[in-house]
């Protein structure tokens, strides 16, 4: 029993639903929000460490004892996870603060975010199947009402689709685990695991699993991600931020663990599949995002091209390329928040998301033009950034495992991505400035102190990719051989 | 031209007490047979609405001077803090326990922390409920 681990998850919603009664003291409302999450990162960094000196942490809820009960299951990839999410949290409820507006704060807004970073929480600490429905939930209604926040017409009109769509999945989400448990007759994760080792992965477990895949692609933007550009341009840009860096994430998170977990007996069935779709992301993800000429939908193809990248390292499944994908995930959540919020930030700086509106930005925002090169050659991939160490693991697990398609794929999305940033950079923030000094608005420190701090977050990981190596392995080493994982939930 | 209501108030004024002594009934039995805080939430919701629909929402309004996100708030509140409770207690999140005494009219009863439990899930779904129903209306 550990009831720390719950914390993560309760320590926000509970926040969030304080934050109601005090709905008129946005001052208040602000602060404490910071402060609480900062409470959180620090909590879960000590949950990590616990997990490296005590193995896998799980709590069993009012005591009933897996498989009866439902349960929360802390190990180092989750864990890392929940870090990460926490950091970009704070770093965008700091940017929310200078950017969102009193008329959104005053309609609970923090309540919200701490509801949405509540049910990502607790999305990659449960280890029940069907808690894991209920987290995705908790944290899909928080960001229906984020996303359709201001109720002007065009986030109405982008609020549907989203709203539609994932509707759709949590049902098929719904109907595949009503599958499994009517096979299976259990609906833990550590259970299910060794029920399908036993008795072995019959032909009809198979099907359901493409039926988990097609969900968490769905929700993860992997292949199916028609949805994603256009809902992720509409928010404000500290709530697309949080979306771009955290919600896929969530989805690529259950499909790691589901396809590690579960489904990995028939590899040339599911994990092939995965692998196509992912080949078939990046490319698609690339011609998406060198064609568009808004801001918005460019970055949010640079989402689904990471989507792509981070689960090629899935597809092959060897112990280093999904090393490559844990250390990838944290870099991209890190990166795609900072990319968000550069890209919103220029928005409202000239007032237009198209990029031939804008010219010569470095010269009033040298800060701002340096950061926004440091995301490009993070994002491409280059030392000392965040994203070498990641993709150097993930092809050289590519290269073992003999997929070549793959890691042509993935490095060549690289370039595409260095591509489609670069032309931000050259149109935007190159060339003569179509406002006089005097003109342009000022960049007010508030918000570019939280730009920074994700700056700096991103060369720390890229020079010291050591200081978390011993967690990455670690969580490799569990999502590889399930059989720890299964044990720390069984042994008393 | 107004419509006259005087049946349909009169009787709502009488079977308002009726349906809140049925939801009561519902939370109290729930812990052993079928009800608990959930249904005896809508109940309570749908005795709301039976109000609003036979008097308008202002008048409802002016009479139970409440905001209802606010109730549905405290309900969520006391739901977590219940989970939590347990946690000061050295057991695990969401643990529940249960005792029995002798009272002087009911003679032995039960009593359970699950009954706080269920106390914040009726309160949330009946601010929830109101909350969703006067948005509505508010819009028209």
């Amino acid at each position: 029993m550990n009831n720390m681990i719950v914390f993560p998850m309760i320590l926000p919603v509970l926040t969030a639903i304080f934050l109601v009664f005090i709905r008129k003291h946005i001052l208040i409302q602000r602060w404490i929000s910071v402060i609480v999450m900062l409470a959180n990162v620090g909590l879960s960094i000590v949950i990590l460490l616990h997990v490296q000196t005590e193995g896998i942490m799980r709590l069993d809820f009012g005591g009933w004892e897996p498989p009866f009960g439902i349960l929360f299951v802390a190990d180092s990839f989750s864990m890392l996870l929940v870090v990460t999410t926490n950091i970009v949290t704070v770093v965008c409820l700091l940017y929310a603060m200078f950017s969102v507006g009193k008329e959104f704060e005053y309609m609970f807004f923090y309540s919200f975010v701490l509801f949405l970073i509540g049910g990502v929480n607790a999305s990659f600490l449960t280890g029940d199947l069907f808690n894991l429905f209920v987290s995705f939930e908790v944290m899909l209604l928080a960001s229906y009402a984020l996303i359709a926040f201001g109720g002007k017409k065009i986030q109405l009109k982008k609020s549907i689709p989203y709203i539609a769509i994932n509707v759709v999945s949590s049902w098929i989400f719904l109907v595949a685990i009503a599958y499994v448990y009517g096979t299976l007759g259990t609906l833990n994760l550590a259970h299910l695991s060794q029920i399908i080792a036993e008795e072995g992965q019959t032909p009809i477990l198979t099907v359901i699993s493409i039926l988990f895949l097609i969900v968490f692609s769905l929700k993860s933007g992997l292949l199916l991600y028609q949805w994603l550009p256009a809902s992720y341009s509409a928010p404000p840009t500290a709530i697309a931020a949080l979306f771009g860096a955290l919600l896929t994430k969530v989805g690529i998170y259950a499909m790691f663990r589901i396809f590690t977990l579960l489904f990995y007996h028939e590899p040339q069935i599911t994990h092939m599949l995965i692998g196509v779709l992912a080949g078939l992301t990046l490319i698609s993800g690339s011609i998406g995002a060198i064609a568009s000429n808004d801001i918005r939908y460019i970055v949010s193809y640079n989402v689904i091209i990471a989507v792509g990248f981070i689960l090629v390292g899935l597809a092959i499944g060897t112990n280093t390329a999904i090393e490559g994908s844990i250390y990838y995930i944290i870099h991209d959540m890190i990166v795609k928040a900072l990319l968000f919020l550069i890209a919103g930030t220029m928005i409202s700086l000239s007032g237009s998301p198209k990029m031939n509106r804008m010219s010569g930005l470095i010269r009033n925002y040298p800060i701002l033009g340096w950061l926004f090169f440091i995301v490009m050659l993070a994002l491409a991939g280059i030392p000392p950034l965040s994203g070498f160490i990641g993709k150097v693991l993930l092809g050289k697990g590519a290269i073992e495992a003999g997929s070549y398609v793959l890691l042509a794929l993935s490095f060549i999305s690289a370039l595409f991505v260095l591509y489609s940033l670069l032309r931000i950079f050259m149109d935007c923030f190159w060339g003569e400035t179509m406002l006089s000094a005097e003109d342009e608005p000022p960049l007010r420190k508030g918000i570019l102190f939280p730009l920074i701090v994700l700056g700096v977050l991103t060369f720390a990981l890229g020079l010291a990719p050591e200081s978390i190596a011993t967690f990455v392995i670690d969580g490799a080493e569990t999502l590889v051989n399930p059989s720890i994982y299964i044990d720390a939930i069984f042994d008393q | 031209m107004r419509i006259n209501d005087v049946i349909l108030q009169s009787v709502t004024k009488v079977v308002v007490f009726i349906i809140f002594t049925l939801a009561i009934y519902l939370f109290v039995s729930g812990h052993n047979n079928p009800g608990g805080g959930f249904v005896s939430g809508l109940i309570l919701a749908s005795a709301f609405c039976l109000l609003f629909l036979a008097y308008d929402t202002e008048t409802i309004r002016k009479g139970i001077p409440i905001d209802f996100k606010v109730i549905a708030a405290s309900g969520a509140f006391i739901v977590v803090a219940c989970g939590l409770g347990s946690v000061l207690f050295g057991e695990a999140f969401l643990y529940q326990t249960f005792t029995t005494y002798t009272l002087p009219l009911f003679g032995e009863t039960e009593f359970a922390t699950v009954t706080i439990f269920e106390t914040g899930v009726a309160l949330a779904v009946v601010g929830v409920v109101v909350t969703i129903i006067l948005s509505i209306s508010e819009d028209v």
